[in-house]
């Protein structure tokens, strides 16, 4: 099997269209701009300032005047621009940004995000995770399906929330997940991966897709 | 016209005991570090420091936490600064750091509000979120929004790539960040100038922050690598 991360990362960039503005998280979803399909070409919003950014800057090359959110040096495509924080979230708060994927402490099956805080042992803060989550159309989890064999992927989350009812969709390297009004509904799985499977690392209840398929690899 | 170029200790003179600081800049860049340094050798203390995060240990705020001068940290993001948490959790009374987490575009609004007249705005960010502990919930056209309230300091601490001798100011790449703002928000505004050139120089197109926030004005800060 590939690299985990490469799994999701590449099944993520199926769900980017041609033009979409996006966010995207820092580690594994960062890996999702590698894998876009052909004439796809979509326009990376960076929340410290940037829309059109580029992809890492060159060693050497760098412009330590140029930074995504994650503080790494990056560059920036023709026809891009730099904006204050204030503009920056502005356009994610004001549905600007087409879809934002980022990764998860848990999620559950109300759409319920928890993502920034185990209290008393992590505090790192929710950066901008909360604007992002609530601003964008599209909310796309991205991560491995359980920590070390323990659920992610709840019937009611048991952290903080980052924010509630807004994950539309769950990709792991078992499968493909939306989130309805009645629950989450599995829409592609991993050949890997048998039904059974990926339903004992899922503690929600998953509602199986008349449709179900292999996972788009 | 009134001179507002200074040295960097002149600039920080006025900061005393206590003082409530914004300091522009994400992950440090487009902090002005030699007015940290400056605030760093006054060793003023227990000041309330409104940043988008903590910086690194070494960079930006990082400094200000590392030598104990930050009471109270306003931020969005801690995670890239573990002496943060070291600080929050230590039994040291004289050490202990209070740590207030709010949004990233939450903050940056609050500063906004602060700068421009505002009693406060309506986001949706952070509804149903420990985020909304105490605060107004407030319904419009269908949806629930926290109101939030405007932030203001005493002084800012401002990062300019290009300033004028008026403190006009422009921003090169990512560095703008929290520093427009911020520059509108405080009562007394400092520019950390990567360089100082003369009123006219820079096109009126291109200048983000007016010379009429600025009241002071510092050079030798330049690129730094984080």
């Amino acid at each position: 099997m590939a690299d985990i991360k490469e799994i999701i990362a590449a099944r993520v960039a199926k769900e980017l269209k041609d033009g979409d503005v996006v966010n995207l998280g820092i580690g594994l979803p960062t890996m999702v701009a590698n894998f876009l399909p052909e004439g796809v070409h979509i326009v990376l919003q960076s929340e410290n300032g940037i829309m059109g950014m580029g992809p890492a800057a060159e060693k050497g090359k760098e412009d330590v005047d140029i930074v995504n959110a994650g503080a790494q040096y990056v560059t920036v495509n023709s026809g891009a621009m730099f904006f204050d924080s204030a503009t920056s979230f502005g356009i994610i708060r004001g549905g600007h940004v087409d879809a934002t994927i980022l990764g998860a402490l848990e999620v559950d099956q109300h759409g319920n995000l928890s993502n920034w805080i185990v209290p008393g042992k992590m505090v790192p803060g929710m950066g901008g995770a909360m604007d992002l989550v609530v601003g964008a159309k599209k909310v796309i989890i991205a991560m491995q399906h359980t920590q070390k064999g323990a659920h992610k992927i709840l019937k009611e989350c048991r952290l903080p929330y980052t924010a509630v009812g807004v994950v539309d969709m769950i990709i792991t390297e078992m499968g493909v997940m939306e989130i309805t009004p009645e629950g989450i509904l599995l829409t592609e799985l991993h050949p890997d991966y048998t039904v059974d499977q990926i339903q004992a690392a899922t503690e929600a209840e998953l509602i199986i897709s008349p449709e179900l398929k292999p996972m788009v690899l | 016209m009134k001179n507002k170029i200074m040295t960097a200790q002149e600039a920080v003179a006025g900061i005393h005991d206590g003082a409530t600081i914004m300091v522009g800049g994400f992950m440090a860049c487009g902090t002005p570090e030699i007015l940290i340094d400056a605030i760093v050798e006054k060793g003023v203390k227990h000041l309330t420091i409104i940043c988008n995060d903590a910086g690194v240990p070494g960079r930006g705020v990082g400094k200000l936490v590392s030598n104990g001068q930050v009471k109270t940290l306003i931020a969005s993001h801690v995670g890239l600064n573990p002496e943060v948490a070291q600080r929050m959790n230590t039994d040291i009374e004289e050490d202990k750091l209070e740590c207030i987490l709010v949004p990233q575009g939450t903050l940056a609004e609050r500063v906004r509000a602060g700068g421009t007249g505002l009693g406060g705005f309506l986001t949706p960010t952070g509804v149903g979120t420990i985020v909304a502990e105490g605060k107004a919930v407030i319904h419009v056209d269908g949806r629930d929004y926290l109101l939030e309230k405007p932030l203001r300091a005493d002084f800012a601490l401002i990062r300019g790539s290009v300033t004028d001798k008026f403190g006009n100011t422009t921003y090169n790449g990512t560095t703008r960040t929290f520093n427009p703002m911020m520059a509108a928000a405080a009562d007394y505004v400092i520019v950390g100038a990567c360089e100082i050139v003369e009123i006219g120089e820079i096109d009126p197109n291109n200048v983000v922050t007016s010379g009429i926030f600025v009241d002071a004005i510092v050079g030798g800060e330049k690129p730094w690598q984080i």
